[in-house]
C-alpha cells in the first residue's frame, strides 16, 4: 500500500468500532496505543527504579568493601550475612541490575513507550496495524518481569553468571552455584523475546502501510525512521537471542550439551551467538535515543534539522554495520587474530555514521534561537554525552588496546556512557517532551531542571572516574578489589564513585515527584506547548481513541521550523506553507 | 594518585601498547574538546534570551538553513580517515602481540579452575612434558628478557589470563588451548588477575608472578627442580 492510498482501518470506518471500551478493555487490556505505550512507561520505570536500586547494593561493596551496609539485615543471611553484601549475592545483583536495565527498563522505555505512542500518531494513522499484538507485547512482559524479578526470591539466589550469561558458567550450578535462578533467567529471556517480537512485527507493518497520504518517506520525522530501522534489526536478532537462550535453557534442565565442551560442545558458540544478537542489541537501545534527540534538538534549535537525508543515511548504515562487528567482544577469547583485524575495521568504521549525526546535531544547533527547555537540555546532553561514549568506544575497537581494557572498567565506563550518558539522557528529554501529549499537563520546569543539573553532574561524578579505574587495570565484576594489590590505591576512587552514585540515585526524587505531582497538578498542557511541528500536536492532549478527527494530509518535511514565510517559527506538518507574496 | 593511571609496564610490547593508546587518546581528546567546546559556544551564544516567555512572532527567527553538502563531505571524510589511521596503526602490533612469539620462546602451561591457577614451567632442558616440569599454584617464576609462550587451558569455566603490569590478557576457554606470549623486561613482582567472570570466587584469583634475573633464574630452576627419578624406579611420573 502505498502512502497516499487512505488505509482500511481509516478513521472514515473507525469511528463506527469505537463505542466507549469498558474500564477493563480501556485502560488494562487495552488495544490503544497511547494506553499500552503509558503501561510501558509505567512498567519499566517501575524496572529503572529497581535496577538502580541493585547498582547502590553493588556500589556500597566497592565503596565500602566488607562493611556493614544499613538496612542490609532486610536482605537475609545467605544474601547479605550481618549486613555485608555476599559474594554470590554480588555476582547476583550485577546480573540482575544489567539485565533490568538492558532488557526491562531502556529497551521498554524505547521500543515499548516511544515507538507505541510516537508511530501513530506521528505518521497520522488511528492506531498500529495489529492492535491485539500490541497488547499481547505488553503482556507478554509481564509474566517475563515477574520471572525476571523471581530469580531476586528464589532459593539459591539470582542468575548469577552476568547479563552475557557465559557458557559454560551459565550451565550448571556447580559452576555458579545457583540452583533455579538461572533457569528463571532464561525463562524471563525467552518471553521477553517473543514480546520484542510480536512489537516489532508492527511497528514495521504500522509504518509501511498506515502513514497518512502526504507523509512519504523522506517526509518521516526522524524519530520514526529511527524506530523503524531499530524494529528491523529487532526482528532480526531477538529471534537470535530467544534461539541462543533456548539452548542454554535446554543443556541446564535436559542436559544437552550445545555449549559444554567435555561431549563435544562449544562454549565461544554461545558468545557468537550472543553478542551476533548483542551488538544490533546496542543499536537496538541507541538508534530510539537519537531519533527523539532529533526531533527535540530541532525544536529547542527552531531550526530544520541539519542534514535530514544524511541523518536518515546514518541511521541506515549505523544499523548495517552493527550486523558485522558482534566480534568485537571477542578479540581476546582466542579467536584467530585476523578475524579480529576484519572486526576491527568494521568496528571503527561505525564512528563514521556516528559521528555524522553528532555533527549534524551541532549544526542544526547553530545559529539556532535555543529555546532551553528541560527536554532540550536533556537532548543536549544527550549529545555531549553520547560522544564520551563513542570515543571511548575507538579504544576497544583497537584491537592491541583492547588487550588491555578488555574486561576492565575502562568497559564499564563506556558502556554506561552510552546507555545512561545516551539512552537514558533521551529518554528523560522524550518524557518531558511527549508527557504533555501523554497526559495533557506540563511537567514542571523547575523540578526538570533541578533533576536534570543533579544528574547531569553526579552522572559525570559516577562514570567519568572509571575511564580511569579501567586504566588502571581494574577487572569488572570484582566483589572485593582490595583481594589484589594493585587495586588497592584505587580504593579512594571507588569509594568517591559510590558516593557520587548515591547522589544520582536521590537525584532522581525530584523526577518521581515532578512526573506524579505534574500527572494530577501540572499545568495544563494545551495542544502544542512546544509549538512543534509533528502531527501529534495537531490533536488534542491528550488524543481521543483514534487520534485523527480526520485524516491529515501531509504537506511537508517535519522541521520547518523559523522558514522565512511563515508568521510563526514552526510549521506543523499539515499546514500549507504560505503563498510567497509577488510569487 | 599514580596509582590511578597504568601499571608500571614491564613487557616487551607495554610500550608500544601504551603509545596506541595515547595516540588515540590524543586523537579522540581532539575531537572531544571540538564538540564539547562547540556545544557550549552554542549553546552561550545562540540562547534566547529571555528564555520565559514561548518564542513570539515578532521575535528574530532562527537562520534558516536545511544543511549543507560541503560540511556532510568534511565530516564524513575526517572521522573516516582518522579511524582508518587507528586501525591501520593497530593492526601490525595485534599481529605481534597475537603471533610474535619468537620461536625461541619457553613453554609455560597454564592450567586454570574455579578458583585457581597452575602454572606448569619448564625445567633447565626448557621443554613442557619431562621429568624436569616444575608445577606450582598461583605462582609463576620467569626470566628477565626471555620470552615465553603460555598454553592456556580450562578445566571448568572460561577464565582469563591477565597481567595488568604486561598489558597481557588472553582467555583461557575449557576445550580449547589458547596460546599468548610475553618477554618480562624488568625485574620484580607483579600480580596475574583473572578478569573474566569465572563465579563467585572470581575476585579471589590473584596469582604472583616473579621475574628474575639470569642468575637468579638458574639458581631458582635448580632449587627448585623436582629430585631426579630414582635409576629403574618406572621411568618417572610425567612420562607416563
Amino acid at each position: 500500500m502505498t502512502a497516499s492510498t487512505p488505509t482500511a482501518h481509516g478513521p472514515a470506518g473507525h469511528a463506527d468500532h469505537h463505542a466507549e471500551p469498558s474500564f477493563l478493555r480501556k485502560y488494562v487490556f487495552s488495544t490503544d496505543h497511547k494506553v499500552i505505550a503509558i503501561q510501558f512507561l509505567f512498567y519499566s520505570l517501575f524496572f529503572l527504579l529497581v535496577g538502580g536500586a541493585l547498582a547502590m547494593l553493588i556500589r556500597w561493596q566497592l565503596g565500602f568493601p566488607g562493611q556493614p551496609m544499613p538496612g542490609a539485615g532486610v536482605l537475609g543471611d545467605d544474601a547479605a550475612p550481618g549486613g555485608v553484601i555476599a559474594p554470590k549475592f554480588y555476582i547476583g545483583l550485577v546480573t540482575m541490575h544489567a539485565t533490568y536495565m538492558i532488557f526491562f527498563a531502556v529497551m521498554p522505555l524505547l521500543v515499548g513507550t516511544f515507538a507505541n505512542y510516537l508511530i501513530p500518531l506521528k505518521i497520522g494513522a488511528p492506531d498500529m496495524a495489529f492492535p491485539r499484538l500490541n497488547m499481547w507485547s505488553f503482556w507478554l512482559m509481564i509474566p517475563a518481569g515477574v520471572l525476571a524479578l523471581a530469580g531476586l526470591v528464589v532459593e539459591g539466589g539470582s542468575a548469577a553468571a552476568g547479563w552475557t550469561a557465559y557458557a559454560p558458567l551459565a550451565n550448571s550450578p556447580d559452576y555458579t552455584g545457583v540452583t533455579g535462578g538461572q533457569v528463571l533467567w532464561c525463562l524471563s529471556i525467552a518471553v521477553f523475546a517473543a514480546s520484542s517480537l510480536l512489537g516489532s512485527v508492527n511497528y514495521i507493518t504500522t509504518i509501511i502501510n498506515m502513514r497518512a497520504p502526504g507523509m512519504v518517506w523522506f517526509r518521516l520525522p526522524l524519530s520514526v525512521w529511527a524506530l523503524f530501522i531499530t524494529a528491523i534489526l529487532a526482528i532480526l536478532a531477538v529471534p537470535i537471542l530467544a534461539g541462543a537462550v533456548i539452548m542454554l535453557l535446554f543443556d541446564q534442565i535436559l542436559h544437552t550439551h550445545f555449549y559444554l565442551p567435555a561431549v563435544g560442545g562449544q562454549p565461544l558458540l554461545w558468545q557468537h551467538l550472543f553478542w551476533f544478537f548483542g551488538h544490533p542489541e546496542v543499536y537496538i537501545l541507541i538508534l530510539p535515543a537519537m531519533g527523539i534527540v532529533s526531533e527535540i534538538i530541532a525544536n529547542g534549535s527552531r531550526k530544520p534539522i541539519f542534514g535530514y537525508h544524511t541523518m536518515v543515511y546514518a541511521i541506515c548504515g549505523i544499523a548495517f554495520l552493527g550486523w558485522m562487528v558482534w566480534g568485537h567482544h571477542m578479540f581476546q577469547s582466542g579467536m584467530n587474530p585476523i578475524l579480529g583485524t576484519s572486526f576491527m575495521v568494521s568496528t571503527v568504521l561505525i564512528a563514521v555514521p556516528t559521528a555524522i549525526k553528532v555533527f549534524n546535531w551541532m549544526g542544526t544547533m547553530w545559529r539556532g534561537r535555543l529555546w532551553l527547555h528541560t527536554p532540550m537540555l536533556n537532548a543536549i546532553a544527550f549529545v555531549a554525552m553520547f560522544v564520551i561514549g563513542g570515543l571511548s568506544g575507538i579504544f576497544m575497537a583497537s584491537t592491541p588496546v583492547d588487550m588491555y581494557i578488555h574486561d576492565t572498567y575502562f568497559i564499564v565506563a563506556h558502556i554506561h556512557y552510552v546507555l545512561f550518558g545516551g539512552s537514558l539522557f533521551a529518554i528523560f528529554a522524550g518524557i518531558y517532551f511527549w508527557f504533555p501529549k501523554m497526559f495533557g499537563r506540563m511537567m514542571n520546569e523547575r523540578l526538570g531542571k533541578l533533576h536534570f543539573w543533579t544528574t547531569f553532574v553526579a552522572y559525570n561524578a559516577t562514570f567519568f572516574p572509571m575511564h580511569l579505574l579501567g586504566i588502571a587495570g581494574h577487572m569488572r565484576r570484582i566483589y572485593d578489589p582490595n583481594a589484589y594489590q594493585f587495586l588497592q590505591p584505587l580504593q579512594p576512587l571507588n569509594t568517591f564513585i559510590s558516593v557520587s552514585a548515591f547522589a544520582l540515585f536521590a537525584a532522581q526524587l525530584p523526577f518521581i515527584v515532578n512526573f506524579f505531582w505534574s500527572l494530577f497538578r501540572g499545568r495544563p498542557a494545551g495542544m502544542n506547548p512546544w509549538r512543534d511541528n509533528g502531527l501529534e500536536w495537531t490533536v488534542p492532549s491528550p488524543p481521543p481513541h483514534g487520534n485523527f478527527a480526520h485524516t491529515p494530509r501531509v504537506l511537508h518535511g517535519p522541521y520547518e521550523f523559523s522558514h522565512p514565510d511563515t508568521v510563526e517559527d514552526f510549521l506543523p506538518q499539515d499546514q500549507p506553507l504560505p503563498a510567497r507574496p509577488g510569487a | 594518585m599514580r596509582h590511578w593511571w597504568f601499571p608500571e609496564s614491564a613487557s616487551s610490547y607495554a610500550g608500544d601498547l601504551d603509545s596506541l593508546f595515547y595516540l588515540i587518546l590524543y586523537i579522540t581528546g581532539a575531537v572531544f574538546l571540538v564538540v564539547e567546546a562547540g556545544l557550549l559556544w552554542f549553546v552561550i551564544r545562540y540562547r534566547r534570551r529571555p528564555v520565559a516567555a514561548a518564542p513570539g512572532a515578532a521575535e528574530p527567527k532562527a537562520y534558516y538553513i536545511e544543511g549543507s553538502a560541503a560540511a556532510e563531505i568534511i565530516w564524513t571524510m575526517i572521522p573516516a580517515v582518522l579511524v582508518v589511521l587507528v586501525a591501520v596503526l593497530s593492526q601490525g602490533l595485534w599481529y605481534h602481540l597475537k603471533d610474535g612469539a619468537p620461536s625461541n620462546a619457553t613453554p609455560i602451561g597454564v592450567m586454570v579452575k574455579q578458583f585457581e591457577w597452575q602454572f606448569t614451567m619448564a625445567g633447565a632442558d626448557g621443554r613442557l612434558g619431562t621429568d624436569d616440569d616444575i608445577t606450582r599454584k598461583d605462582h609463576l617464576t620467569v626470566q628477565v628478557d626471555q620470552a615465553y609462550q603460555l598454553e592456556l587451558q580450562s578445566i571448568d569455566v572460561i577464565h582469563s589470563f591477565f597481567v595488568p603490569a604486561f598489558r597481557l590478557k588472553q582467555d583461557a576457554v575449557p576445550g580449547m588451548t589458547t596460546r599468548a606470549w610475553f618477554r618480562a623486561t624488568r625485574i620484580g613482582e607483579y600480580e596475574v588477575a583473572c578478569a573474566e567472570l569465572c563465579g563467585l570466587g572470581h575476585y579471589r584469583m590473584p596469582a604472583r608472578l616473579v621475574v628474575l634475573s639470569a642468575e637468579d633464574f638458574t639458581r631458582w630452576q635448580a632449587a627448585e627442580a623436582p629430585p631426579p627419578p630414582p635409576p629403574g624406579g618406572g621411568g618417572g611420573g610425567s612420562g607416563q
